[in-house]
């Protein structure tokens, strides 16, 4: 699949921010004036910057309040609907803690589970793809549940917190991977059932509808990005897990807590361009491709 | 409303012969010609006359080579579009709303000024069936040619889609494969008509019919040895010239 910067971005960002807001609600830390505010205009800048920076990918984003219409069958609509609403309880539970200093823990509560929806409901728009086998597994929202946690305990200041779900959501993160790396393979489909011909013999693609480029090649036919993917893969697994572990477990000082967010959100970037870039659609074989 | 109807009234798509194909692209030709000029936003081409040309269409022709374990290898052109399926799932991802399957006939269409061009719809379908207009911003895909199959405004030979009505080898048919007597749906009982990959679960209505069987040719024959073999006559006016020239 293309690994359009917007939709990294997007993922990447409100999966951080939606994780503080998740903790913000739940009271860790129980802060109020100041101190909530500028956790808060953190969490709100990642979560509505990336929710922004998904409209980039559209074709016709003027058109982008359509999308809250169709919750009953469609994760992207939900994944709307959570948001919107997630942002907006915790605005007024924020409101509460930064104006008032006083807390309203049951509001702070649903929104921290609208935050996690938000999540979730992101993930089920890739998790639900058959086309993608690669995506198509629950590991997928445990994948993104558990960075968006962790990273959220991250930037929220629970060290002790953070530390055991970074851990957990690398061991998810690597699960993932080696899962992943079967799961083409596994789902069944191949040359054969995509053309029917398999019965007649071993099938090859001969001639492409066209000798340029088209939108399908484009869309879901990356395959530069898989040269250094085990490389990639080191790395991404160093900076979003390893060095802010390493950092947590030092003594506490501010340089290293900001190194510590700096790193994992530079390794989250990166795991989701692999996300991306490694994922194998389907109609790649009609190409002859993977 | 992107939920999929339980049942459509009929099953209208298409029946494409693999052993028919001649593979001369007519049909994609004629598709982009109707859907450009016709409903919808026009099928755009970006860069057409410079050094990487690239465009939207609705209906691609494949050639595939497939080597059976013994004998000739085998070419097979395939044509794919929109296999209109029953349980479409580019229907049910869509956000909007604007895509959708007809209950009164089962077309798979884009409502075009609801399309936010998110491309979700894209990524759902296993067959790449659907194409984001770089130029228009919104998805295109096989309409079934909706705008010619009920329009009085033309002769009734023309009522069927333009591939249809275009290809030279008579190898689309379109019908309701819903109907178990239509001739389609015989067509497809005759000559064991297939689902493009089945284990995807989107229960496709367009049907492909597989190449028939190939004649055998006699082992080991070599069909280029009379003209390989060496060309010698012994005897006659050409046999002494042969040897004549032979000596000089």
């Amino acid at each position: 699949m293309h690994p359009a910067p917007s939709v990294i971005a997007f993922t990447t960002l409100s999966g951080l921010g939606f994780g503080l807001l998740f903790w913000l609600g739940l009271g860790y830390p129980n802060v109020t004036g100041w101190v909530a505010f500028v956790l808060f205009a953190i969490a709100y800048l990642m979560a509505v910057g990336g929710l922004l920076a998904s409209t980039f990918h559209l074709g016709r984003p003027e058109r982008f309040l359509k999308a809250f219409s169709q919750w009953r069958s469609s994760w992207l609509s939900r994944e709307g609907i959570c948001a919107v609403a997630g942002l907006i309880v915790m605005a007024i539970y924020g409101a509460g803690l930064v104006f008032l200093g006083t807390s309203w823990p049951l509001l702070g509560a649903i929104g921290a589970v609208l935050s996690l929806l938000t999540v979730f409901t992101t993930s089920m728009i890739y998790a639900q793809l058959k086309t993608v086998a690669r995506w198509h597994t629950r590991l997928t929202p445990a994948l993104f549940l558990s960075l968006s946690i962790a990273g959220g305990a991250l930037l929220a200041g629970q060290v002790a917190m953070a530390t055991a779900l970074l851990v957990l959501a690398g061991i998810i993160q690597m699960v993932w991977w080696l899962q992943g790396d079967k799961a083409f393979a596994q789902s069944g489909t191949n040359m054969a059932t995509a053309t029917g011909l398999g019965s007649i013999g071993t099938v090859r693609a001969f001639e492409p509808p066209h000798t340029g480029n088209n939108y399908l090649l484009n869309e879901f036919v990356y395959v530069v990005g898989r040269k250094h993917a085990t490389k990639l893969r080191m790395i991404s697994l160093v900076l979003m897990i390893g060095l802010p572990v390493l950092l947590l477990l030092a003594p506490f000082a501010h340089l290293f807590a900001l190194l510590a967010v700096l790193s994992h959100l530079i390794g989250v970037i990166i795991s989701r361009w692999l996300f991306f870039a490694q994922a194998e659609h389907v109609v790649g074989l009609y190409y002859g491709k993977r | 409303m992107t939920q999929l109807p339980e049942q459509t009234e009929r099953k209208l798509g298409l029946v494409i012969d693999l052993d028919t194909c001649v593979g001369c692209h007519a049909c994609v030709i004629s598709c982009k010609g109707w859907n450009t000029e016709n409903y919808g936003a026009p099928l755009s081409d970006q860069d057409p006359y410079g050094a990487d040309p690239s465009g939207t269409f609705l209906n691609r022709v494949h050639s595939y080579e497939v080597q059976p374990e013994a004998g000739p290898a085998q070419l097979i052109h395939f044509p794919k579009s929109c296999l209109h399926c029953e349980d479409a799932p580019c229907v049910t991802v869509c956000p909007t709303g604007a895509s959708y399957k007809r209950v009164e006939d089962g077309i798979v269409l884009v409502n075009e000024s609801d399309c936010i061009g998110c491309g979700l719809c894209a990524w759902s379908c296993p067959y790449g069936a659907r194409e984001l207009d770089a130029a228009a911003g919104v998805m295109k895909k096989c309409t079934l040619c909706v705008d010619r199959i009920y329009n009085d405004n033309l002769p009734e030979e023309d009522r069927i889609p333009s591939c249809v009505r275009t290809c030279p080898a008579g190898a689309r048919h379109f019908g309701d494969l819903g109907d178990p007597d239509s001739d389609v749906s015989q067509l497809v009982a005759e000559r064991g008509g297939m689902d493009l990959m089945p284990e995807q679960g989107t229960k496709p209505v367009n049907k492909y019919l597989p190449p028939r069987p190939k004649d055998t040719l006699n082992d080991e024959t070599n069909i280029l040895a009379p003209l390989l073999a060496p060309v010698e006559q012994t005897d006659g006016f050409l046999g002494w010239l042969d040897k004549a020239l032979e000596k000089l």
